[in-house]
């Protein structure tokens, strides 16, 4: 055996050298990311130039010409406009939604009684958060506290009448108040009746499929409003004479109805992609319609349509806005109904209100489509590219 | 045989209400009964009701004088025309402003989406900020910011901003010239259906080359001259027969000119600027749905980023995006129905109002439901020729 001299052989590896100083550091970043070619660099100056017209403007409106506080329209009007402000001064008038917050929040609940809808959204906050938190335990009894219990207690509390409460009628009630529980409500009716619907649309029962295609085509053809109009001018001709339904109750019939349609069209979305043999194991494990369903298929298939159902959540809390066109007064109709104040009249007031609860609006939305995200990725339990 | 004497048997054993037919007979029976019965219930509900309220039914009332103005009436329409009259005006209104916002949202939503794709790190942060703040608040409060917030602080028609072109923007709108045509302008129009003639047929021709000898032939310029030139090469052979009619300020008020009103301007750019969110999201989603395997190839067969894009990738890549873009556009056309928040009188305003007025709800809602279905279905209609133009073409 001839021996082999090895020791040009390497037997520590050398360590990686840097990156070239073009390749690393902000210079590098902002050479591939902004100036990468002469079309590039147009695109950055111009996105420099639309964000340096549009941001100053918006900060100084915004915070630095803000008016926080106030008791009534001077501090936010010109003194040609019968205020305080000198001429062309332009700012958000935050003393507006700081002097009608209570307004927006609750409507016009008796001020004395306002400590039941607070009550009912902390309860409602203690029951939501461990509902989201993935880890904390008992799911099941938090669930039915949460969309059980709730609704019931959440009644009595906000409707008055019994225990001593003093009775409140709903058509004070406005406000984020009506917007969340309208759209909480909407939400626990919409997805167990949507999930019927759809259940209902693949049925192989003739009759009972056709009459869901039928309410599920005409309601998703047709816009909120007109639901809204057949809910608030049609169901009392509908009911004998002496039953009337408060207005309340009608709008909630017509935003669940509507977002029914629309989860049956996303579950069903959901069932069609589960497969064949998912069907057709468990009816040879000799499980019957519901346990199939039940144990088996739905499982999967919400799973698999989480983003389309919080999609649709996401696009009721937006649509109980419209309630405002059958006048009941939801946080974006109370701000709107607080323009006419004569205390308040300004040309800025419209802004600044409708900035505030668009913001509002946007948190919320916001923060369900980014729960649905973070959820989506938790129960993805298939494979990955 | 005996195995399948066995299989021929019937399954006698059991009772009839384990088996699935008779069930399903059983439910639907009780289904059509329970259906029956509430309808005759509502039914007659609905007849006590308007007997007890003195209301008539029957459509009898569209030829009754309508009696309520309209502010914006693209047909000649007095407040002595019919109720009939008055809910046509309200739908070619919700269709005017449903078109014009399909063709902005669209515009407006392509570019954000691809911008959302860009390489430019803030051209990319810019397209999600909007997308982001869009996506996420009601269509009815954009409605409003743009109505209150923004149009109704404008100022008043004496202090009107001139913009270019002799056009003013105050509190009552935007006003432009609006072009007078004169004698011998129908030469412009015979020569724009002529070039458009001449294009499709140059494409078509061209396309027949290309396959046949494989040369290609610059359609789109040729094109575009036929589409553009020829028109106006007729514009001035007749003698530029076309005159403005410029806004004019007076005291008070603008004459003449075409006036937008702001309720049309802030429900067009509401609609639009919301929709648009959601098309760039959809656009976005389509474009990277083309796996990259496809544009490296092109780029192997020595394609240049510029046609990748326009034969490989587009392509694909709206077969993923039609079918949401369908939705959207349904969608945009339902949301037209807010014009009634701010009084541009749309379908669902005028039938509102006719509704009141009559107290006919029934047939009111009823009118507006076969509409907007119509509507919907005449949308879907047209995309499914269009999605079906698109779609793979498989052996």
């Amino acid at each position: 055996m001839q021996e082999h001299d090895m020791s040009w052989v390497r037997t520590e590896m050398t360590l990686a050298q840097p990156a070239p100083p073009g390749e690393r550091g902000a210079y590098a970043w902002v050479r591939k990311n902004l100036v990468a070619s002469v079309g590039d660099t147009i695109l950055t100056i111009l996105g420099i130039a639309i964000v340096a017209w549009i941001l100053p403007q918006v900060i100084n409106w915004a915070f630095i010409n803000a008016q926080w506080t106030g008791p009534d329209r001077t501090v936010c009007a010109t003194v040609s406009q019968g205020g305080i402000q000198p001429d062309g001064w332009t700012g958000a008038c935050w003393a507006f939604v700081n002097a009608k917050f209570g307004q927006f929040m609750f409507g016009t609940y008796h001020i004395e009684e306002r400590w039941r809808p607070i009550l009912v959204a902390v309860l409602f906050v203690v029951l939501l958060v461990p509902m989201l938190i993935p880890r904390v335990p008992r799911k099941g009894l938090n669930a039915i506290l949460l969309f059980l219990v709730l609704p019931v207690v959440a009644h009595f509390l906000l409707v008055g009448g019994v225990f001593g409460l003093p009775h409140v009628e709903t058509s004070r009630w406005g406000g984020l108040l009506v917007t969340l529980s309208l759209s909480f409500v909407g939400m626990a009716v919409s997805l167990p009746l949507g999930i019927a619907l759809a259940l209902g649309r693949r049925s192989q029962m003739p009759i009972v499929k056709w009459l869901c295609v039928v309410f599920i085509e005409t309601v998703r053809g047709i816009p909120l409003i007109t639901v809204l109009f057949f809910a608030s001018v049609m169901l009392p001709l509908f009911l004998p004479e002496g039953v009337t339904f408060d207005k309340y109750l009608r709008a909630l019939i017509g935003v669940s109805l509507f977002a029914a349609a629309y989860m049956a069209e996303v579950v069903r979305g959901g069932l069609q992609a589960i497969p064949k043999g998912q069907y057709e194991g468990a009816d040879s494990l000799g499980l019957g319609y519901w346990q199939k369903m039940g144990l088996i298929v739905l499982p999967q298939a919400l799973k698999l349509v989480i983003p389309g159902i919080v999609n649709t959540f996401i696009g009721m809390f937006k649509d109980t806005s419209l309630v405002l066109i059958i006048s009941m007064f939801d946080l974006l109709g109370v701000v709107k109904q607080n323009f006419s104040d004569p205390n308040w009249a300004t040309p800025q007031t419209p802004k600044s209100g409708l900035i505030f609860a668009a913001f509002v609006f946007w948190l919320f939305c916001f923060g369900m489509s980014r729960y649905s995200m973070y959820t989506e990725r938790r129960l993805d339990t298939g494979y990955k590219r | 045989m005996a195995s399948q004497e066995i299989l021929r048997q019937e399954p006698g054993r059991g009772s009839f209400i384990n088996d699935p037919k008779i069930r399903a007979l059983f439910f639907q029976t009780l289904v059509v009964i329970v259906l029956f019965v509430s309808i005759w219930w509502i039914v007659n509900n609905v007849i006590e009701n308007l007997q007890r309220l003195h209301i008539a039914s029957g459509f009898q009332f569209l030829r009754n004088r309508a009696g309520f103005d309209i502010s914006d009436t693209p047909i000649a329409y007095t407040s002595d025309a019919t109720y009939g009259r008055a809910l046509i005006v309200g739908l070619l209104n919700t269709i005017i402003v449903a078109a014009a916002g399909i063709v902005l949202a669209t515009i407006v939503g392509f570019i954000i989406g691809i911008g959302r794709l860009s390489q430019n790190w803030l051209i990319r942060k810019i397209c999600t900020v909007y997308v982001e703040i869009f996506r996420n608040i009601p269509p009815l409060l954009v409605i409003f910011f743009w109505y209150s917030g923004v149009l109704a602080v404008l100022p008043p028609p004496r202090e009107s901003y001139h913009l270019p072109f002799g056009s003013f923007l105050n509190q009552r709108g935007f006003y432009f010239p609006r072009g007078v045509w004169g004698d011998g302008s129908w030469l412009v129009l015979v020569a724009f259906v002529v070039g458009l003639a001449m294009a499709w047929f140059v494409a078509h021709r061209a396309r027949q080359r290309q396959m046949a000898t494989g040369q290609q032939f610059p359609v789109f310029w040729t094109s575009v001259g036929l589409i553009v030139g020829l028109p106006v090469l007729a514009f001035l052979l007749a003698g530029m027969p076309l005159t403005f009619d410029f806004p004019k300020q007076s005291t008070f008020n603008l004459t003449g000119g075409f006036q937008i009103k702001p309720e049309f301007l802030s429900l067009l750019l509401a609609l639009s600027f919301y929709t648009a969110a959601f098309i760039a999201e959809i656009v976005r989603a389509g474009i990277k749905g083309v796996s990259k395997g496809q544009s490296e190839a092109a780029a192997a067969l020595g394609l240049r980023s510029g046609p990748i894009l326009r034969l490989v990738v587009i392509p694909q890549a709206m077969r993923i995006v039609i079918p949401p873009l369908t939705s959207q556009y349904l969608n945009l056309t339902k949301n037209s129905s807010l014009a009634i928040a701010i009084g541009y009188p749309d379908l669902t305003a005028t039938a509102g109002t006719v509704l009141n007025q009559t107290g006919q709800a029934v047939e009111g809602v009823f009118l507006m439901m076969i509409a907007y279905l119509v509507l919907s279905l005449v949308t879907s209609a047209v995309m499914n020729v269009v999605n079906a133009r698109m779609a793979l073409v498989e052996r």
